[in-house]
């Protein structure tokens, strides 16, 4: 029988349970949950601010792509979504049903050859899926509340994640196979990208096939 | 050669604009928090190298001190009309998308040519690089084509930054609680604890503990790549495949799987699920995640099936 460790490094994962069940402003919770773990596994406080720092600092490159605002406020400025709004209001055959699951295979198969990088939530589901969409569930009903368009904008960025997630690890280099490769090697377990990739083709069909039937069904 | 670092100023600089274009703004809610807040987030870009780990820490604690006063608030950013832009778009009709083009091509590109020339471009970063090199040429395109005032990218960049508001920290600060999460040992002791979930010898259980953890835990750290190691060391190596003979390539490669369905369920996973939100300007929080339950729950099973189904053949 292995003895227990210590279970107080956990206490951060209770504050950001507990935190996000009483919807606190996430930020308040993940630094405290910071420093629940941080002092449960021993650390002092100042310990615990310069972990914390070091790795505010390391991790940068996740808020680069904002870099990205500028640009899509300068086409928004030019009327972008007000063109993407008027191009499926004029055109009646795409539904928003057809407009997602268009975009879903779109991205599934694109994420796919590795390309994740060429659409996202602030390069194309703000600027032309959302406005797009609620376009086409406007036209197809008019009466549609303000909830309703909520639902379908929150359903196109839903879209987007779906195809990204189920694409991604069919492409050889991604990071996530890459990650799976190196972690059996390190227990002695050759494998080949490759292999790990195929199986990643059923779940992209079956993502395709759940999310898919939902977006057909969907009622603007 | 270009890498992180040239990014890096350039972030800064972009960030520095939005403190100016707060500061200048006298109609803005929280001038002065707001100011504040971009301000720090440009030192950080800028200057985070000369601050050492406890100078970063701090800045970090007053970044979301200010969020919780309310920074970065919302001013107002010189911005079209929607008579203007209707205007624009009679004018410009379908040539508007041509400028939305460039960013994915200019990443499409970068994927393809700068490997192609050694030594110009840092090979571990060519997405992000090619992303900053296609925002500088769409800028440059847009301004000479339709010759908005000088200072429209950072008005725009602004009114969309205060759209996003302090969520635009949150995926930094989350990456950086799953390094903390990783100098206090969580992993180690989650994965210690999960086998004990397993009832002796049965295989359906098994998988099923290790799919429910791969998610599960997910949910917990925003980020399957974090819950990988934990239950592929804790249940997948030692039960299901040391243990009951299962392929390691089937275990792994749907295993992660089944944690990217955690990811379209948490909170956590702010890049995907929260941000989003706010850039929609949805007024719940948590829309996107609620729209991708339905989704997620029947592909969780569906791994688990795999798993249970192909793995052990």
């Amino acid at each position: 029988m292995t003895t227990l460790p210590s279970l107080w490094p956990l206490a951060g994962i209770a504050i950001v349970v507990i935190g996000f069940a009483l919807r606190a402003n996430p930020l308040a919770v993940v630094v405290a949950a910071a420093f629940g773990s941080g002092l449960g596994a021993g650390l002092s406080v100042p310990e615990v601010v310069a972990a914390l720092g070091k790795a505010f600092h390391q991790n940068r490159y996740v808020s680069v792509p904002w870099i990205t605002l500028p640009v899509i406020g300068l086409m928004e400025r030019a009327g972008l979504q007000e063109q993407a709004a008027a191009l499926i209001a004029q055109t009646k055959s795409a539904t928003t049903s057809r407009i997602l699951l268009i975009y879903l295979g779109f991205r599934q198969i694109t994420a796919a050859l590795g390309l994740t990088q060429i659409a996202g939530h602030a390069q194309t589901v703000r600027p032309l899926l959302a406005p797009m969409t609620e376009a086409a569930a406007t036209r197809d009903n008019p009466a549609i509340t303000d909830d309703g368009r909520n639902k379908v904008k929150a359903m196109a960025a839903a879209t987007d994640n779906v195809g990204i997630f189920f694409g991604e690890d069919i492409f050889l280099a991604i990071a996530s196979i890459l990650l799976i490769k190196g972690f059996l090697e390190s227990a002695g377990i050759i494998v080949q990208p490759l292999q790990l990739s195929v199986w990643a083709i059923p779940t992209a069909l079956a993502a395709f096939a759940v999310h898919g039937g939902r977006l057909l069904r969907m009622k603007p | 050669m270009i890498g992180l670092p040239a990014l890096y100023t350039l972030a800064g600089l972009v960030f520095g604009s939005w403190a100016v274009a707060t500061l200048l703004d006298r109609q803005h809610t929280k001038r002065l928090l707001g100011a504040c807040f971009w301000g720090l987030l440009a030192v950080e870009f800028l200057a985070g190298d000369a601050l050492g780990d406890t100078g970063n820490g701090l800045l970090l604690l007053l970044l979301v001190a200010l969020a919780l006063l309310g920074a970065p608030g919302k001013g107002q950013a010189a911005t079209t009309t929607i008579a203007e832009r209707l205007a624009s778009v009679s004018r410009h009709g379908n040539r508007l998308f041509l400028p939305a083009l460039i960013m994915p091509g200019v990443a499409l590109a970068g994927t393809f040519i700068f490997p192609l020339l050694p030594g110009l471009v840092d090979p571990k970063q060519v997405t992000l690089i090619s992303l900053g090199l296609g925002a500088l040429i769409a800028t440059s395109v847009l301004m000479l084509w339709l010759r908005p005032p000088l200072v429209a990218p950072m008005q725009e960049g602004r009114r969309l930054a205060e759209g996003v508001g302090w969520a635009m920290i949150l995926p930094q600060l989350l990456a950086s609680l799953g390094a903390l999460f990783t100098v206090a040992g969580v992993g180690e002791i989650v994965g210690a604890l999960a086998p004990m979930a397993i009832p002796e010898g049965s295989r359906l259980a098994a998988v099923l503990a290790f799919t429910a953890g791969m998610a599960i835990f997910t949910i917990m750290m925003g980020n399957a790549f974090a819950a990988f190691p934990v239950m592929m060391g804790g249940i997948g190596l030692p039960v299901l495949v040391l243990g009951m003979g299962a392929s390691p390539v089937v275990v792994g490669a749907v295993g992660m799987l089944a944690g990217f369905c955690g990811t379209l369920l948490s909170p956590m996973a702010a890049n995907f699920n929260i941000v989003p939100a706010a850039l929609l300007n949805l007024p719940d929080r948590y829309a996107v995640i609620r729209a991708q339950v339905a989704t997620a729950l029947p592909l969780w099973l569906f791994n688990t099936a795999m798993i249970w189904g192909f793995a052990f053949r």
